[in-house]
């Protein structure tokens, strides 16, 4: 099976991953507690008017029907208002995801790049001081709570030492850049405002500290522990006979067969890091959709939360298929032996 | 043995365990001659790997107390790492035992025959070559056509196909027949062979060890063969070292030892060879001893049938026992082989009485080794 067909076949098995997911947020709007009806007119509103809202929500009509209307909304960016912001939930959610991605992205991006050489490191030095070392981080960076080290690391690099911004995305009376990705970072580079992709790199770098370590922390571990099992393995032996470069057969040969476990952890990563950056950006008062997704739980504020709830679910989504790609890639037999 | 390229003397090789330190190869000699192919043979535990695995430098975690490895004279144990990996793959290469596993299942054959031309030798990466080899395709098409002659040399009949392929495409028999054009593709004057084809059917085998052997002749590769099978080693090879438990205790040109099996390890070896006429072999009781705790006089006195009392307390050295064959049993009177026996004196080790010692007209008159010998016939 050629690399096309794998992509092709893989994104059709998405397809009814999506369509699961769509009933799925559907129904759990429909279970959730509370008449939404009611909630909207008020306590005092009489049943006819409570009857006649109802159906023009088109909440009389059997559920199948509603799925169909609420999905065909959804498609069309119809989320439905906040009740918080009075704002339609979807240009709410447009406006945010940025801020959110932006970290999410870049967070998982610099995890990995460090996860791998440390990874590495630790495992072809098994029980020696760079694997103890690297066991001290990994302990360190998954116990401590993000939002701890997030505060930590302001006293720390803001309060103490002076050197970095203390929150948001830009410092007040630098303009963000012209909106193209609303990826500041990205935005920046097209405009060519250096100054401003400092400014926002600095903003970035706590925050992402505070959320990546953990995830860091956690591929880390795992490029390690694959890398001692590859180890054991007799090509390594055979490549070693050939007189190959030993970092040639670590970071060709070895890592490419001992990444695999850990992408899977990396792309449920980032679903995770998108629905769970709220502790780190409510801290660093980042304008991001987590946040708001935390707002929206604590008012109650029930369109907001189908509406996050479906971004970070076609995060999640995404992430496995590029996961999907990524193994096809790194490891032929995933497609070879399917086809 | 005028011109060896290979000489092993006298090694040894512990490595440390939870249990104290494991001797895994006591004091083992032997040599190979430029052009010759001498099998290693011996049960699996018994040191054979551990063996190779010290000449290819590739036991990290060993030490070797004593003893030489010398390749073409020179001796490969008091060379640094680079060195040593300047010459491993490209002065002595190895053909792996198991074809499913010895390939990188995740790049293609052409990518790894492709490495090996590239980067064998090399004790680092050098970013300045990878970024030369990234910009000069002259010298990757060169490399390209000399993987795709090489498995054409193997007798693979689509080699381009065979070079774009993943091992997963490929069967056992071709995988090792990829696994022979990678180890013969810097054209080595020593081969190690660990034991290629034992994981494939029996006709594959054959044929992989009959295209192994036409191409060493071609070459004249000096071959070093690893098997448990001496019905292999009688196939391949011009001399047999016979190995139990960290120790060389036989060793005679393959025609002579088969002609006259002397130890009794040996004897239990070609009697554990499934015929038609005897059905399956009777095979050899008991184990292999403990490595932590190795027994001070023979290693297979406890598995012997013929073991007396001595042989618990005295080392068998190896002797002299015909014109080019060595064993190393107390049955048998001789020469200490390869002089060692001032080392072992030197060392303490009871050996009993030098055999030159003693009157010269008495050193036949012992009546077990005589039995045996006179088995030793019957027994092919």
């Amino acid at each position: 099976m050629s690399y096309v067909d794998y992509l092709v076949r893989r994104a059709i098995h998405s397809v009814p991953v999506i369509f699961g997911l769509s009933v799925l947020i559907f129904l759990i709007s429909r279970v959730i507690p509370g008449d939404p009806v009611r909630l909207a007119l008020g306590p005092e509103a009489t049943d006819q008017q409570v009857a006649a809202l109802r159906a023009e929500m088109g909440l009389d009509q059997p559920l199948p029907m509603q799925y169909a209307d609420w999905l065909f909304g959804v498609v069309q960016g119809d989320w439905g208002m906040s009740l918080r912001t009075n704002n339609n939930v979807f240009s709410d959610i447009v406006a945010r995801l940025p801020a959110t991605l932006e970290l999410t992205v870049v967070t998982l991006f610099f995890a990995v790049l460090l996860a791998i050489p440390f990874g590495v490191v630790a495992g072809t030095n098994k029980d020696r001081w760079q694997d103890h070392l690297s066991r001290i981080t990994a302990l360190f960076g998954v116990s401590m709570p993000r939002f701890w080290v997030a505060i930590v690391l302001q006293i720390v690099f803001v309060v103490s030492l002076g050197l970095l911004p203390l929150s948001g995305r830009l410092s007040d009376g630098v303009a963000p850049p012209p909106a193209v990705t609303r990826l500041y970072l990205v935005d920046s580079l097209i405009a060519g405002q250096f100054g401003t992709f400092v400014d926002a790199a600095t903003h970035l770098l706590l925050p992402t500290v505070a959320l990546g370590l953990a995830t860091l922390a956690q591929v880390m571990r795992l490029i390690r522990s694959d890398m001692i099992d590859e180890q054991r393995k007799d090509y390594v032996l055979a490549a070693r006979a050939y007189g190959l470069p030993n970092t040639l057969i670590e970071y060709k040969y070895m890592l490419q067969n001992a990444f695999t476990s850990s992408l899977t952890v990396v792309g449920l990563a980032f679903g995770f890091l998108l629905g769970n950056a709220f502790l780190v950006e409510i801290v660093f008062a980042w304008p991001g959709m987590a946040r708001y997704g935390v707002q929206a739980i604590l008012y109650q504020d029930f369109n907001a939360i189908v509406g996050v709830t479906i971004v970070v679910g076609i995060g999640f989504v995404t992430a496995n298929f590029v996961v999907d790609l990524l193994y096809g890639y790194l490891d032929p037999r995933v497609r070879l032996e399917e086809g | 043995m005028a011109d060896p390229i290979l000489e092993v003397k006298n090694l040894h090789v512990h490595f440390e365990t939870h249990d104290g330190t494991a001797e895994v190869i006591n004091g083992i000699d032997f040599a190979i001659d430029r052009g010759e192919t001498a099998a290693l043979v011996g049960e699996t535990g018994c040191g054979k790997s551990v063996t190779v695995k010290s000449i290819m430098g590739l036991l990290p975690s060993a030490t070797i107390p004593e003893g030489e490895i010398r390749y073409k004279g020179e001796d490969v144990l008091s060379l640094s790492d680079a060195e040593r990996h300047s010459r491993r793959g490209k002065e002595m290469s190895m053909i792996m035992q198991d074809p499913m596993t010895s390939l990188n299942p995740v790049l293609t054959v052409g990518e790894q025959m492709m490495d090996v031309l590239k980067w064998q030798g090399r004790p680092r990466l050098s970013l300045s070559k990878l970024v030369r080899d990234a910009l000069s395709t002259g010298a990757k098409a060169e490399h390209r056509k000399r993987a795709i002659e090489m498995l054409g040399e193997v007798e693979i009949s689509a080699p381009e196909r065979v070079f774009e392929s993943y091992p997963v495409e490929l069967s056992g028999g071709m995988r090792q027949r990829v696994l022979i054009a990678i180890a013969l593709l810097s054209e080595p004057d020593l081969l190690i062979a660990d034991e290629p084809g034992t994981a494939l059917d029996v006709t594959t085998e054959a044929k992989v060890l009959d295209l192994l052997d036409e191409l060493v002749e071609e070459r004249d590769t000096s071959v070093l063969y690893i098997t448990h099978d001496l019905g292999v080693a009688r196939e391949v090879s011009d001399r047999i070292n016979v190995m139990y438990a960290g120790e060389i205790v036989e060793q005679a040109p393959t025609a002579d030892l088969f002609a006259n099996p002397q130890h009794p390890y040996t004897r239990g070896l070609l009697e554990s060879i499934p015929t038609l006429s005897t059905g399956i072999g009777d095979g050899i009781e008991g184990h292999l001893p403990d490595y932590t705790n190795p027994p001070a006089g023979c290693r297979f006195a406890d598995r012997c049938p013929h073991a007396e009392p001595d042989c618990h307390e005295a080392y068998p050295y190896p002797r002299q026992t015909g014109p080019d064959h060595a064993t190393a049993c107390h049955l048998f009177d001789g020469l200490p082989a390869r002089e060692r026996h001032e080392s072992l004196a030197a060392e303490r080790v009871d050996i009993g009485t030098a055999p030159w010692l003693s009157a010269g007209g008495d050193t036949h008159s012992g009546d077990a080794p005589g039995d045996i010998s006179a088995d030793g016939g019957t027994d092919q």
